[in-house]
């Protein structure tokens, strides 16, 4: 039982990881109905960033995350504006593949700017655990998916609760009828796109403390926050986050559970659901029906 | 001189030509009728005003040239155009709808302004946590027009407010929209099939057929003239 309680502590902070990163997949896609390719790549390349701040510039570990950050925000608003918006009438396949030509540009500048040595990445967490009734409970795991759970809940009340928010929300559900009460639209999407890279650069940093700073740390992160997404419903951010939690937690039990599928086929399990739910439910668990009017 | 102004204004959709040289003026304070068949245009009128489609010719708002401008610029110079089909915020709820509304303007109090929109629609005050979905076709009109007050417009594009309703029910609308144009000073260009009650409530109409205006004068005598009425206005 013991094990199993580890199990599951352990599954939610590294599900709340994929919950992130999906969260930013989902953004995008809602806003614009495309899948930002790069995002994990984009998340390694500010985890880089913070990891200058705190070797080569002393900042201390809670405030590189807060200022990588704000920095990895005008990189992905950055990045609409130049590099999307000017083929925003393209057809989608077009910014798919320029999405995948930043996932190859963003890998080959880290390697250029940091190489391509395996680096350890301080974490902000003490690597300790909580014994609970004879539970071993690793504060690194708890950290994290508090981290997680505290920036959802904070671009969640920003959606909710400020007037950017619901413009953001307006633009996604409705560009037309936003620009006729005057929302700029375009900025909108920058502005989303500037909140996916924040999540993701959360996201790699939290990743970088466990599994080490490298430029393709990110790359199996993002197959498993596409399942997550995937599974919750590529249009729901409430399912990307439940669906990264229970694939994270759903993972770990498999892992431990039954024998053969270890941490070797933990990648082909993702790819799995994936394609299970798209066969079965392509809306995902949480998503509302795809229905197009003509 | 006429706070809207278009001379000579032209637009397409592709290779068809949806507007072929339309002039037009409404001045301050004023109700302008424009109406005629479908396809004639009537539509795609109100879109070159609002930026929402491609168009050449003069276009003045105020004195200022409103061509180069797109949509949002277009908003915040104080122009809400309530399109066909409402372009109400269906998922979202009849409160975030009003507070939409008031996304280009600075200051004031929102809540001040939705109770002064609830004293002309006074359901609007007890369903403001509705999806604006759920709500009948008609609350939806109204609440695009709320949604339209909220920004203290100085000019109001009404597009076809009477399209899928009842007719009492149109005739609350226009009532309504009337009653903010003698309280308020409301400027309005609507755009409506139903020539009978535009008529009524504007004082200026043109009528359109195929691109280009047809016929216009002072509504009163436009819906004395036998023959404007037989061949533009079906009654």
């Amino acid at each position: 039982m013991a094990e199993f309680f580890q199990q599951v502590v352990a599954g939610l902070a590294t599900g709340s990881i994929f919950a992130a990163l999906a969260l930013a997949l989902v953004l995008i896609h809602r806003a614009t109905g495309v899948i930002n390719f790069a995002q994990g790549e984009m998340a390694m390349f500010t985890t880089y960033i913070a990891w200058t701040l705190i070797e080569n510039h002393g900042v201390n570990e809670w405030l590189a995350f807060g200022l990588t950050l704000v920095i990895a925000f005008g990189l992905g608003l950055g990045l609409q504006r130049v590099v999307i918006r000017p083929i925003e009438r393209a057809p989608l396949l077009t910014t798919v593949i320029v999405t995948i030509g930043l996932v190859l540009i963003f890998n080959g500048l880290a390697s250029l700017i940091w190489s391509a040595e395996v680096r350890a990445f301080p974490s902000p967490f003490p690597n300790d655990t909580w014994e609970i009734g004879g539970v071993a409970i690793s504060q690194q795991d708890v950290g994290t998916f508090l981290t997680v759970l505290v920036l959802v809940a904070l671009l969640w009340a920003f959606f909710q609760f400020t007037k950017v928010g619901l413009a953001l929300r307006a633009s996604a559900l409705n560009p037309d009828a936003s620009r006729l009460v005057g929302v700029r639209v375009g900025w909108m999407l920058a502005i989303g796109w500037g909140l996916a890279a924040m999540l993701g650069a959360a996201a790699g940093m939290l990743t970088a403390p466990t599994v080490f700073l490298d430029p393709n740390m990110m790359q199996a992160v993002l197959i498993y926050a596409f399942a997550a997404a995937v599974l919750g419903g590529i249009d729901s951010p409430f399912g990307a986050v439940a669906g990264g939690l229970m694939l994270g937690v759903g993972l770990n039990l498999i892992g431990t559970y039954i024998d053969f599928v270890g941490a070797g086929l933990r990648l082909p399990v993702a790819l799995l659901i994936i394609l299970v739910v798209l066969l079965v439910k392509p809306s995902g668990l949480f998503g509302k029906p795809i229905t197009r009017r003509v | 001189m006429a706070l809207l102004e278009l001379r000579d204004v032209a637009a397409r959709y592709g290779p068809v030509r949806a507007l072929d040289g339309v002039s037009l003026a409404v001045d301050q304070g004023q109700i302008v009728a424009v109406l005629g068949a479908n396809g004639a245009g009537k539509t795609t009128t109100l879109r070159s005003i609002s930026g929402t489609v491609r168009r050449s010719g003069q276009l003045l708002f105020d004195g200022k040239p409103l061509g180069r401008r797109g949509p949002e610029a277009i908003a915040r110079l104080g122009v809400a155009h309530v399109p066909e089909g409402r372009g109400t915020f269906a998922e979202l709820s009849v409160e975030e709808n009003l507070r939409l509304g008031a996304y280009v303007r600075r200051g004031g109090s929102i809540d001040g302004d939705v109770a002064r929109v609830s004293e002309y629609f006074p359901w609007i005050g007890s369903r403001l946590g509705q999806h604006a979905g759920t709500l009948s076709g008609g609350e939806q009109q109204m609440l695009a027009l709320a949604r339209a007050l909220m920004s203290h417009p100085r000019m109001l594009l009404l597009d076809e407010p009477s399209l899928g309703l009842a007719p009492l029910v149109t005739r609350e609308i226009f009532r309504i929209v009337s009653e903010l144009n003698e309280k308020e000073g409301l400027t309005v260009l609507v755009v409506e099939q139903n020539a009978a009650i535009a008529l009524e409530v504007a004082s200026y109409a043109y009528v359109l057929e195929v691109g280009k205006v047809a016929v216009s004068g002072p509504s009163a005598e436009l819906a004395r003239n036998e023959t404007v009425r037989k061949s533009y206005l079906g009654y």
